[in-house]
């Protein structure tokens, strides 16, 4: 049994998160706009506040913190991965946002999705995942809209639309376990789900399931993720396409867990989903001629596969290591590959040209990253893979794994396809005015990072494993 | 020492990444060359300290210890070979390289990084770490082919390469993973799962197994049908990237089968040795027949590499037939199959530099566009020649060596096979004569296309010092066989061991 608290202390990343937000918008509004680069120094001093308390509540029993919300590895992990996604992402877009008009709201709005993100993934209770949904929407709903061009208002609006549905669909499905089972806390919702009636509880589930897979930009409810990803900027897409997929991975985790698999047999329909989403993540990414577009396929099976580990959940101990694992790994690759983009000017392939000429440094970074996200060896994906088709084996979704492998290898066709013009003979032009530099620092940072977490990934590993 | 043999290239390709990138090519080339004769002078040291039994200069570090893979090297009488070959190849290719004039800095490095990727895959004693070398050595070798190819098409030959070689690695991957979860504990060490034996019942998952490592290791070796990106990749490669992917890369594939498939999975091993048999001799006779059928020089040499690894697969394959063959003759397959790869893989580099050169002065490899090459560049027709004959087996070259062991051991366990075998070693005798009286014999020709260079000049000193020697160890290996023998053969009666338990 769990220890029960009403510590605020046991919530201080997430404390940290809300006030980094609120100063940002305070201190924001009373400095001039060519000073506004104390807003992001204060943000990334709350993310570091928050950093150092999750290490410090990680030595923690897992334990139970106002009755609704588990400290336990999987919070801990994806507090730790998302504050380090927050603090790469609010570095190396500094430039394009630096004397932006909206500049500290950028940066609050970043905090606010990422806090909502957290708190989604430590949800134990139906009412909290809705609330902390909503917390990772609505701000990161601004976000999109954040630009303020005629392409950011239409994706602003898609993004919108689709997650006010999403939104509605999951309350509906919220509503539905909630009158099967009598309760919303995940812990008796078990007992209450075998008593209760099975078929609303099962069309409850899907529903909500359908409200966090719009989160995680899983199929059938990924119509966002291209046409965001595309009319944002590459720092907004960065964060729309990590930090919500991270607390919506993780709390879908949470709750199917908390199902009996007897009641709702939910690990073939979460498999199906990841099948799905890998196949058709990476049967559409391969025609594209944008970047972005080309990314955000591949945020879209790289749920896919994320979801094969949700899948096998409950059958292996294998699973937990793995999908946080993976997690990480994507978070730190998938930063990689948009910082690459704000680096450079270029929007299609055929402008990424003769990039290793030019900037030999950033086609290196943008190379790992994509290889990165392929899952070559010894990058972490690479790692999250091995470790999420040996849980697939496992877990006894053979086929799944087998599956995902032919993905992959699907997959390698379209980043090859970015990948081979960089390296062509090209007159070498001068280096182009708008480049970013910090963006170019943030790429070799993060596909350096992920090669270490990879490298490394004895030492990441029995810190994700269950304690 | 395994780890300074293994990261040296990745050391110097580091120092040499801080120079500033130049066309004058030596800077960058000699330490290349540099690199792989201080490596050979290690694999000298390790080739005299190499204990009788086991393995030798063990390195073994846990890495990911909750996923059950660690760092783990070490070398025995079949893989030491392999790693020495494999200098001398890359060395060899280094040598002729030494006026590249494309892009040298990068050429180089990624070459160094090839260097260890290959070396490493011989060494790795971890089925993780022999997939993150066997991956790696297929990404650079992609940017070699992709960057560096002479052809129009060269970049849809390097994808082609890519995608094929990646699909089998992957194929691997599910294989090593079936066989960790079979383990308890699980694990990822090669010698603890090959005394382990987990799947010594044999039944389904032992055969999917088996199923998912020999497609993958099929793919890159290649056996027919998957075969198909070999002679694209080859054709469009430089000069010195065929000689590495034909002379090293290749053996990446049937070294697994000796290294992973046989002792780790001996029950499905013996199963299905038939199979691996047939699937060998079709290679063998398919490979020696389209290749008779080329009129381009690299693809000719390329099918002949599906040839020749052919019969390694049926030594391999032989050695799996416990029932029907003594333990002598197992052996004998067994040690004539490394002995194939040595030899084949110090052939077959000096046939590619020598098309190469070929290349570099005619700008084609198209066979019926030279002839009478013999009185106007006798130097190049005579090591062609000679090259020429070390690969269709004659005595007193490494391939009749290793050719006439995989027969004698496979006799009498399948003489039909071996019997259809040995006339793939007739077709290739009668295209290599052709091919040679073509190009060498006859009325002097050669292209005189607009923008060749019109003296047509004999070998130069470099192209001389980069395939002379690998022909000169090929008939070392050729003469006095004993020093390689002695090394390889009680390795693998160690492996026939394992596959018979």
């Amino acid at each position: 049994m769990v220890m029960m608290n009403e510590d605020p202390t046991t919530v201080i990343p997430e404390l940290a998160l809300l006030v980094g937000a609120v100063l940002a918008v305070l201190v924001g509004a009373w400095t001039p706009r060519r000073r506004q680069g104390r807003v992001r120094v204060l943000a990334l001093l709350a993310v570091g506040v928050g950093l150092i308390a999750t290490v410090i509540a990680a030595s923690e029993p897992p334990s139970t913190t106002f009755d609704t919300y588990v400290l336990d590895t999987t919070t801990h992990a994806v507090r730790a991965i998302v504050l380090v996604s927050l603090a790469l992402i609010l570095w190396w877009s500094r430039d394009a946002v630096a004397a932006h008009p909206r500049e500290s709201e950028f940066t609050a709005l970043v905090l606010l999705g990422g806090l909502g993100a957290v708190l989604m993934a430590g949800a134990a209770d139906l009412l909290m995942l809705f609330a902390a949904f909503l917390l990772a929407s609505v701000p990161l709903y601004a976000l999109a809209g954040w630009a303020k061009t005629g392409a950011t208002t239409e994706a602003a609006l898609k993004y919108y639309l689709s997650g006010a549905f999403a939104g509605v669909t999951m309350l509906a499905g919220i509503t539905l376990l909630y009158g099967a089972a009598g309760t919303t806390g995940y812990e008796v919702l078990a007992e209450g789900l075998v008593t209760g009636a099975a078929g609303p509880a099962a069309v409850g589930l899907v529903a909500l399931l359908a409200g966090l897979a719009f989160k995680a930009g899983a199929v059938p409810a990924h119509f966002w993720v291209p046409d965001v990803t595309d009319g944002t900027p590459p720092p907004v897409a960065a964060v729309l396409t990590t930090i919500p997929k991270i607390g919506a991975l993780a709390a879908m985790w949470r709750l199917l867990l908390a199902v009996p698999e007897a009641i709702v047999p939910w690990p073939l329909l979460v498999a199906v989903i990841a099948a799905i989403s890998m196949t058709l993540g990476n049967l559409a990414a391969f025609a594209q001629a944008s970047v972005l577009r080309l990314l955000a396929y591949s945020t879209v099976s790289q749920v896919g596969y994320i979801l094969v580990i949700i899948a096998v959940g409950a059958r292996t101990p294998e699973a937990l290591p793995a999908l946080l694992f993976y997690l990480a790994a994507y978070a730190l690759t998938n930063i990689g590959a948009f910082a690459v983009v704000a680096a450079h000017p270029a929007r299609t392939i055929d402008e990424f040209r003769g990039l290793g000429r030019r900037r030999p440094l950033l086609a290196i970074a943008l190379v790992v990253s994509l290889l990165g996200l392929v899952g070559t060896p010894p990058t972490a994906v690479f790692v999250g893979k091995l470790t999420a088709f040996t849980a697939a084996f496992d877990g006894g979704m053979a086929w799944l794994a087998v599956l995902a492998a032919v993905n992959t290898v699907a997959s390698l066709f379209y980043y090859l396809r970015w990948i081979a013009p960089l390296f062509r003979d090209e007159q070498p032009e001068p280096p182009q005015e708008n480049e970013s530099r910090t963006a170019r620092h943030g790429a070799v940072a993060a596909s350096a990072l992920s090669l270490l977490l990879g490298v490394a990934a004895g030492l990441v590993l029995p810190l994700f494993a269950t304690m | 020492m395994l780890s300074v043999v293994v990261f040296l290239p990745v050391v110097v390709a580091l120092a040499l990444a801080a120079l500033p990138a130049t066309n004058s090519s030596r800077r960058f080339t000699v330490p290349w060359v540099l690199t792989g004769l201080v490596q050979l002078i290690l694999v000298v040291v390790l080739w005299l300290g190499l204990p009788t039994s086991g393995y030798g200069f063990v390195e073994h570090v846990a890495w990911i210890p909750s996923a059950g893979i660690s760092y783990h090297l070490g070398v025995d009488g079949i893989s030491l070979p392999l790693v020495a070959m494999t200098i001398v190849v890359f060395t060899a290719a280094a040598v002729y390289s030494l006026r590249e004039e494309r892009r040298p800095k990068s050429y180089v490095m990624l070459f160094l990084a090839l260097q260890a990727a290959s070396v490493g895959v011989f060494v790795a004693l971890d089925l993780i770490l022999f997939f993150l070398f066997f991956d790696l050595s297929i990404v650079f070798m992609y940017f070699v082919i992709a960057g560096w190819g002479l052809g129009g098409r060269a970049r849809s030959a390097a994808l082609t390469f890519f995608l094929y070689t990646f699909l089998g690695s992957l194929a691997l991957l599910l294989g090593f993973i079936l066989i960790y979860l079979a383990a308890t504990p699980h694990t990822f060490d090669i010698p603890a799962l090959a005394a382990q034996n987990p799947l010594a019942a044999g039944g389904p998952v032992a055969g999917a197994a088996l199923l998912a490592i020999g497609l993958g290791l099929a793919v890159k070796t290649p056996l027919v049908p998957f075969h198909t990106w070999l002679p694209p990749a080859h054709t469009e490669a430089p000069a010195a990237g065929s000689a590495v992917l034909a002379g090293v890369l290749l053996k990446m594939g049937t070294y697994g089968f000796v290294r992973i498939a046989m002792p780790v999975l001996p029950a499905s091993w013996r199963q299905f040795a038939g199979v691996v048999v047939v699937l060998g001799v079709i290679s063998v006779v398919y490979g020696a027949l389209v290749a008779l059928a080329q009129t381009d020089l690299k693809r000719m040499i390329a099918y002949t590499s599906v040839n020749h690894m052919g019969y390694v697969l049926l030594g391999v394959g032989a050695a799996g037939l416990v029932a029907q063959s003594d333990a002598q003759a197992r052996q004998l397959a067994t040690t004539g199959a490394v002995t194939q790869m040595v030899s084949h893989g110090l052939i077959t580099g000096a046939l590619f530099l020598l098309a190469g050169a070929l290349h570099e002065r005619g700008r084609t490899y198209d066979m019926g566009a030279y002839g009478g090459l013999a009185a106007r560049t006798p130097r190049f027709a005579g090591l062609f020649a000679v090259a020429a004959f070390a690969s269709l087996g004659l005595p007193g070259f490494s391939g009749f060596i290793a050719e006439f062991q995989i027969f004698t051991g496979a006799l009498g366990a399948t003489p039909v096979a071996t019997a259809i075998a040995v006339v793939g070693i007739l077709i290739t005798a009668g295209l290599f004569l052709v091919a040679l009286s073509r190009m060498l014999l006859g009325e002097l020709r050669y292209p005189d296309a607009p923008g060749t260079p019109r003296p047509f000049p004999d070998l130069r000193a470099r192209e001389l010092a980069a395939t002379v020697p690998l022909l000169l160890l090929a008939t070392v290996i050729g003469v006095v066989p004993r020093f390689l023998l002695d090394l390889v053969e009680p390795a693998s009666r160690v492996v026939n061991e394992l596959v018979a338990r």
